[in-house]
């Protein structure tokens, strides 16, 4: 049995309301939307708030719609309304499949997109209860000084964890963030920084409230792919997206790839245009971008499950995630 | 300070006072003695507290009881009607679908939660909807024939009462 630490929960009607209330309680204050990451974090003292701010009674925060040219995804849409969204499915089969990938049909059902931008980082040695924790004098991310992964580490290197971010990251998205001072538009690519104590730039009275997505380029083929041991119950212990673009040829003009629950935040690769433009993707192509994946991609300890096994599984899962993507054929345009 | 709270509970209107801390797993269990959701790991990775909200299979343990204000709640007490066991329990029990029986009742809710959506789902769709659920005794297997007895009988009913209709 885990019970709850004390809070007070307020219920805004408004994201003005929630953004003051936030504010007003400088850092003492989480919002929470659909509670499945925050939930269990309180439960293990990680995150232990003075005030839930419950962010279930704003409304217009909800929904999918396309304009000039990008999918703008309100923060409150739960991962199973994405997922089977048709617009979504169409445009963004990438993103359909990531969000589908997340935990088990409940917690989807529970599970924001909002929260899945924001979810906090994870590792071992901090996802564990209280007790737990003490027990080995705490951690870098949270009550103490050391790190368990990296000997002397300064540096906190908890795994971001979240399957929405490598397929958006490849997407060039954007935020719509807003706070008490107003609303700000803010890259995805600047919003999550190299530090796995707290991974994102989000103030404590910052609200995510809209995911913009510019449409990809028709003729995109892009898949996520992740790796767990149990697909309904964990979290990524590798995930990769993908994304490739042939011209009116055939042959290649872009391709890019971004790794997840390896570093404190998704890491695009940058793969060298020599590898691949100009040539179709097959499976010279495939493997080339394999190997050097598995050259960058260097797991740590920090997720349970062994980083030897987890480095041999990137150059298979960037297969299979290239794979599925030419196979799936290119996106709706 | 406790929160006052309409909670609306197989089709009764409740009104608990829990502290603004406490789960829906914790309000039904400990205020409204509704043991039968339960408490396994407490942190959304079994699904033994599963319970229908508003129809949708949610996790009661990561469920603030005041998310949950006037909400309809559905937990495995509420799927007999009038002392007749319900499809599923009915065909849980035939198929002997459980060993310790400790996961059941959170299996019998998403079960219930598919066969409303999808009458006659089929075996990705069925096993898609129990992935979320956590048997450790079973293998899984009974769970499954379970589901697809439910559905059969669940398809019986409908005919029979269609049938009376005519009559």
């Amino acid at each position: 049995m885990l019970r709850l630490p004390q809070f007070e929960v307020a219920e805004p009607a408004s994201v003005d309301e929630a953004v003051q209330i936030l504010k007003a309680h400088e850092g003492r204050a989480r919002p929470m939307a659909g509670g499945t990451d925050l939930m269990p974090n309180m439960k293990h003292e990680i995150v232990v708030p003075e005030v839930v701010v419950g962010l279930w009674r704003i409304p217009g925060l909800k929904g999918v719609r396309i304009e000039e040219g990008a999918m703008h995804i309100g923060a409150l849409t739960t991962l199973d309304e994405l997922a089977q969204h048709p617009d979504v499915q169409a445009y963004l089969p990438a993103l359909a499949e990531a969000v589908g990938m997340v935990a088990g049909p409940q917690l989807r059902r529970m599970g924001t997109i909002g929260g899945n931008v924001c979810l906090d980082t994870r590792c071992v040695y901090i996802n564990q209860t209280y007790f737990w924790r003490q027990a080995l004098g705490f951690c870098l991310k949270k009550d103490g000084t050391v790190c368990h992964v990296v000997k002397g580490g300064r540096r906190c290197v908890a795994a971001a964890s979240n399957d929405s971010a490598p397929v958006l990251t490849l997407l060039d998205t954007r935020l719509l963030v807003q706070s008490a001072a107003g609303i700000r538009e803010v890259a995805l690519a600047d919003f999550y920084v190299a530090n796995g104590a707290f991974n994102q730039a989000r103030e404590p009275d910052d609200l995510v409230t809209e995911i913009v997505v510019p449409l990809p380029a028709p003729g995109t083929l892009m898949a996520y792919t992740k790796l767990r041991t149990r697909a309904a119950i964990d979290f990524p212990e590798l995930g990769v997206a993908v994304r490739a673009l042939p011209g009116p040829d055939g042959l290649l003009t872009e391709l890019d790839v971004c790794v997840t629950a390896l570093a404190a935040r998704p890491v695009r690769l940058a793969i060298e245009p020599e590898l691949y433009q100009g040539r179709p993707l097959d499976e010279a192509v495939i493997e080339a971008v394999a190997q050097l994946a598995y050259k960058r991609c260097k797991p740590q300890t920090n997720i349970a499950s062994d980083p030897a096994y987890r480095r041999e599984m990137v150059p298979v899962f960037v297969r299979r995630a290239l794979r599925r993507a030419v196979a799936r054929g290119p996106v709706a345009g | 300070m406790k929160v006052v709270l309409p909670l609306k509970v197989n089709g009764d209107d409740y009104e608990v006072a829990v502290p603004p801390h406490w789960t829906l797993l914790e309000a039904l269990r400990y205020e409204l003695r509704l043991t039968g959701s339960k408490q396994g790991c407490d942190k959304g990775d079994c699904g033994a507290c599963t319970v229908l909200v508003d129809g949708k299979p949610v996790l009661a343990c990561l469920t603030l009881a005041v998310a949950a204000r006037g909400k309809a709640i559905t937990t495995i007490e509420g799927l007999a009607h009038r002392g007749k066991m319900d499809p599923v329990q009915d065909a849980f029990d035939e198929s002997g679908a459980l060993q310790c029986g400790f996961c059941q009742s959170g299996m019998m809710m998403s079960a219930k939660a598919l066969l409303n959506e999808r009458p006659d789902p089929t075996e990705e769709e069925m096993r898609l909807a129990l992935s979320g659920n956590l048997c450790r005794c079973t293998g899984y297997t009974k769970i499954f024939d379970a589901v697809r007895r439910a559905a059969q009988l669940q398809a019986e009913a409908r005919r029979v009462a269609l049938g009376q209709d005519e009559g």
